[in-house]
């Protein structure tokens, strides 16, 4: 089983949950099943990355003919890519693009992540992607979220060969219904030539069947899952606050993780306890909207802003909390809790979060619900019985979840969409 | 002759309102008034009224039908405030004559898991309320949820209750089969009826899913083995019209089984008069035994820490509630006591009903802030006096009624005596028995000056009430 994948972000380099989703699933993938050959096309990888699959940096793809000699190609190319894959690639490009902006080698530059001109990056990747889907063999084309959906379309279009979408987010989940056109034609165009549709959750699943109007026999919800932590993370001791008890919010600091709920319960738990604080943790949008607010209900002195966290610090503030809350607005899965979970952290999480449909050991609440969600507060922070049970029975559920499991199903598709030509007949 | 045991509980709770935190301390009204009327309404018209009607019928025209029903304090209070109908109508049954009435936990708590006290005085309660509703003093209990091990049973026995029932469980019968009477372990006075649960089952449970028809039940009854003669089938009443609709049949079910017991030749009794029977043999339970869930035991209310945790914030109080004397207090703690607060913070997977709870997280919430509110209360009413002052007090307390109790049987057998000796002074008791009180009242006079000072105006009273009536220093 070859696979080609296509995706915008893999671990070291990571910008958002996309990342550690990609590796997951890849990883998960390669672990589960010996067979299983994964080619992930990123557009600038940065060379550290994990090998046990390949990487192709559409960086290093020509899409222009340049007739170097071999020594030259080796010494301009990285490791991990040889210089017969480099002339395969050449071999393969099949238009003159010669007007674009190209370098010496013929390839295309990107600037990695989100920068301002991401839709130009976007379709230059799907521009790459034709030479990329000429010159490999696959059985089976994979693309994560919606930068990548063109470059699997097209793939799909060279090659012939069944694609898989895997949908981690959708505009309506980012924009709480105000989508933007261009993205939105986008996602369209991808789902509509996708042969599977793979939905981070039951509830994405949904916004898939509901505002792109997909047919709900090639919609399948395909939840995420957590890679045990590694022993430097489960080393992290946990702190104890003595009579004080933390309650931490961590995520991007934006409308569609819903932060001003977080202000509102915790201006109510405030009101009735003089031991509780609240950590705000990580930066975005709103981050000074929320420190005004905070300010403005007076409780500016419970409520700590950290700033942005990274690597160890994300799994320091857990194990440093004793209560996490999650009050996304609209939360395609949301990895965090299970992190939280993963350090010992009962979590409370909005009931319009994704990851509650696999979880069973934390509190559910509306996340308008405020007077709810300080009453879970609440209750974690005095009632030592319902702390023990979330913490204890909670580790053993999040220990359940394992991306080996989550490539057994991914590969169920793909031998249905291969073997039995998809699933609309 | 087989004889077939049938009995029913009558209970439901008071429904919690949604509390939150912030309400601790400012709210003292914890009940959702709306909800309790609904749903008592509901149960008496879909459930109650056509059972027990259908019951009453039955009584009329077979004469040798029995029927008993259990019925709980809370339970109780609700019928009688929104549907007073069910009260009439068990009225009514009761006058046939064929029907008994069973004592059980007038919370439909767990305090015989907790506190032995307030385990006594709530069963006294019930007992009571009965001998006023219907006339006759229950000689049969039930614990709440049919929870019973070996310590309930003897002072259930204690308590002069001659029979038990409780649950046919696998783990406590073994091979044994529930179709005998046998008695309690640790007081052999004590008669153990044990639920067929396979039989009871068929009807309280699988009715609608697998339905059955009533010749094809009462065979299954008939063709026990030769000797197997007490058939106890127990549920609880909801079983007619909730669990199972009326539309499926079942009072017609229900209403089929005198008619063809009688072509069988198998008749009724109630449990007393099972109680009578000779006993085959002790039956030691060492844990708890309940007829819920398939374990048969306690984990659905103490399985998992929450609910220990309840359960135990809970019962720390009891014995301040219990001697404090605010009726209000006492009241909510009866409804905060009643087993399914409990049951609504289970976590074992299956169980569906949860009340205005969604998760077992939110219910074990409400309750821990309305608890909290309750405890502030009860600690208010003793002025912040400190944990160990209070216990202190209150176990001398007991400790003088246990004294107190142990010297009426002492004036008790004394005066008995004294009538042996002196059988002419029958006629003459009063002078015998100022005779036997001054020799009582000198020892305890002695005793009285070793413990607190603060305790001893309460025993003096009781000093001169005792030898004059029996009962005195008990109702205290």
């Amino acid at each position: 089983m070859k696979v080609l994948m296509f995706g915008w972000e893999f671990p070291p380099k990571i910008y958002g949950g996309l990342a550690v989703a990609s590796y997951g699933i890849t990883k998960g993938m390669v672990e589960g099943q010996p067979d299983a050959q994964i080619t992930f096309c990123l557009p600038k990888p940065c060379g550290e990355e994990e090998k046990f699959l390949r990487i192709i940096g559409m960086n290093q793809v020509p899409i222009v003919y340049r007739g170097h000699d071999y020594d030259y190609v080796k010494s301009r190319i990285p490791d991990y890519m040889t210089p017969e894959e480099y002339y395969n690639f050449r071999d393969h490009i099949y238009a003159d693009f010669s007007y674009m902006n190209v370098n010496d080698m013929g390839c295309m530059e990107f600037a990695g992540g989100y920068p301002g001109n991401l839709h130009d990056e976007i379709n230059n990747f799907s521009i790459i992607a034709g030479v990329v889907a000429r010159s490999e063999q696959f059985d089976i084309i994979h693309a994560h979220d919606w930068l990548t959906y063109p470059a699997g379309v097209h793939a799909k279009m060279v090659s012939g060969k069944p694609l898989c979408i895997h949908v981690h987010a959708t505009d309506f989940d980012r924009s709480r219904g105000k989508v933007n056109p261009t993205v939105y034609s986008i996602e369209k165009n991808g789902m509509d030539h996708a042969d599977c549709i793979m939905c981070v959750s039951e509830l994405t699943r949904q916004t898939v069947i509901r505002e792109y109007h997909q047919d709900p026999r090639k919609c399948f919800a395909m939840h995420n899952a957590v890679y045990p932590l590694p022993q430097e993370y489960l080393d992290i001791p946990r702190v104890d606050h003595g009579k004080e008890k933390v309650v931490t919010f961590l995520g991007r600091i934006t409308m569609q993780k819903g932060p001003e709920y977080f202000i509102e319960a915790a201006d109510l738990v405030c009101k009735r306890s003089k031991n509780i604080r609240f950590c705000f943790a990580g930066s975005g949008d709103k981050y000074w909207e929320m420190v005004d607010l905070a300010a403005a209900k007076g409780i500016a002195d419970r409520v700590h802003f950290p700033g942005f966290q990274r690597g160890k610090q994300v799994y320091e503030c857990y194990k440093a909390s004793d209560v996490f809350v999650m009050p996304s607005v609209s939360e395609p899965f949301g990895i965090a809790p299970l992190e939280a979970m993963q350090c010992g952290t009962p979590s409370i999480i909005s009931k319009q979060s994704g990851c509650g449909e696999i979880l069973d050991k934390v509190i559910k609440v509306d996340y308008w619900d405020i007077n709810a969600m300080a009453d879970a507060i609440y209750s974690l922070c005095t009632n030592e019985g319902l702390h023990t049970y979330l913490r204890d029975e909670g580790l053993k559920e999040v220990a359940e979840i394992t991306w080996v499991k989550v490539g057994h199903r991914i590969r169920k598709l793909y031998d249905e969409c291969i073997y039995n030509g998809g699933f609309i007949h | 002759m087989k004889k077939i045991c049938l009995y029913f509980e009558i209970h439901q709770i008071v429904h919690l309102k949604r509390y939150r935190f912030f309400d601790i301390g400012r709210d003292h009204y914890y009940y959702d008034d709306y909800e309790n009327e609904r749903s008592i309404n509901d149960i008496a018209e879909r459930s109650y009224v056509p059972a027990l009607q259908t019951l009453i019928q039955m009584c009329r025209e077979h004469p040798e039908f029995r029927v008993a029903f259990s019925l709980s304090g809370v339970g109780l209070e609700q019928l009688e405030f929104h549907a007073p109908q069910v009260i009439d109508l068990l009225h009514e049954i009761n006058a046939t004559g064929q029907v008994e009435f069973l004592c059980e936990p007038y919370s439909h708590g767990l305090a015989s898991l907790a506190n032995e006290e307030s385990f006594t005085a709530e069963v006294k309660r019930m007992s009571d309320r009965i001998k006023e509703l219907f006339g006759k003093r229950p000689k049969v209990f039930r614990n709440s949820s049919l929870i019973y091990n070996d310590e309930i049973g003897a002072q259930v026995a204690g308590m002069g209750f001659k029979g038990l029932i409780t649950e046919g469980a696998k783990q406590i019968l073994g091979w044994k089969s529930p179709h005998y009477i046998y008695h309690c372990a640790t007081d052999p006075r004590l008669k153990l009826l044990l639920r067929d649960i396979s039989l009871s089952e068929d009807i309280t449970e699988r009715f609608t899913s697998h339905p059955i028809m009533a010749d094809q039940w009462i065979d299954w009854v008939a063709s026990t083995p030769e000797g197997e003669d007490f058939i106890n089938i127990f549920g609880e009443l909801v079983t007619f019209g909730i669990f199972h609709p009326i539309q499926s049949g079942i009072l017609e079910f229900l209403k089929a089984i005198p008619v063809l017991a009688k072509q069988r030749g198998i008749g009724f009794a109630l449990p007393s008069e099972l109680c009578e029977e000779k006993s085959v043999g002790a039956i030691e339970v060492p844990y708890n035994i309940s007829w819920v869930d398939e374990e048969r035991d306690t984990s659905c209310w103490l399985g998992n820490v929450m609910q220990r945790e309840a359960f135990h914030k809970l019962y720390s109080v009891a014995d301040r509630v219990r001697v404090c004397g605010d009726r209000r207090l006492q009241m909510d703690w009866d409804s905060l006591q009643a087993s399914n607060n409990f049951r609504f913070m289970t976590t074992k997977p299956g169980y569906q009903y949860r009340g205005i709870y969604d998760s077992p997280y939110d219910a074990f919430t409400n309750y821990m802030n309305i608890l909290g509110d309750f405890i502030s209360r009860v600690n208010n009413l003793y002025g912040g006096a400190d944990n160990e002052e209070i216990d202190g007090l209150i176990t001398m307390i007991k400790n003088q009624g246990d004294e107190l109790a142990a010297k009426d049987k002492e004036i008790e057998r004394l005066r008995k005596k004294l009538e042996k000796y002196n059988p002419t002074e029958l006629e003459d008791k009063k002078p015998a028995k100022k005779a036997a009180a001054p020799k009582k009242a000198a020892p305890k006079k002695a005793a009285a000056p070793k413990k607190e000072a603060k305790a001893e105006p309460a025993p003096k009273v009781e000093e001169k009430k005792a030898p004059a009536k029996k009962a005195a220093p008990k109702k205290k």
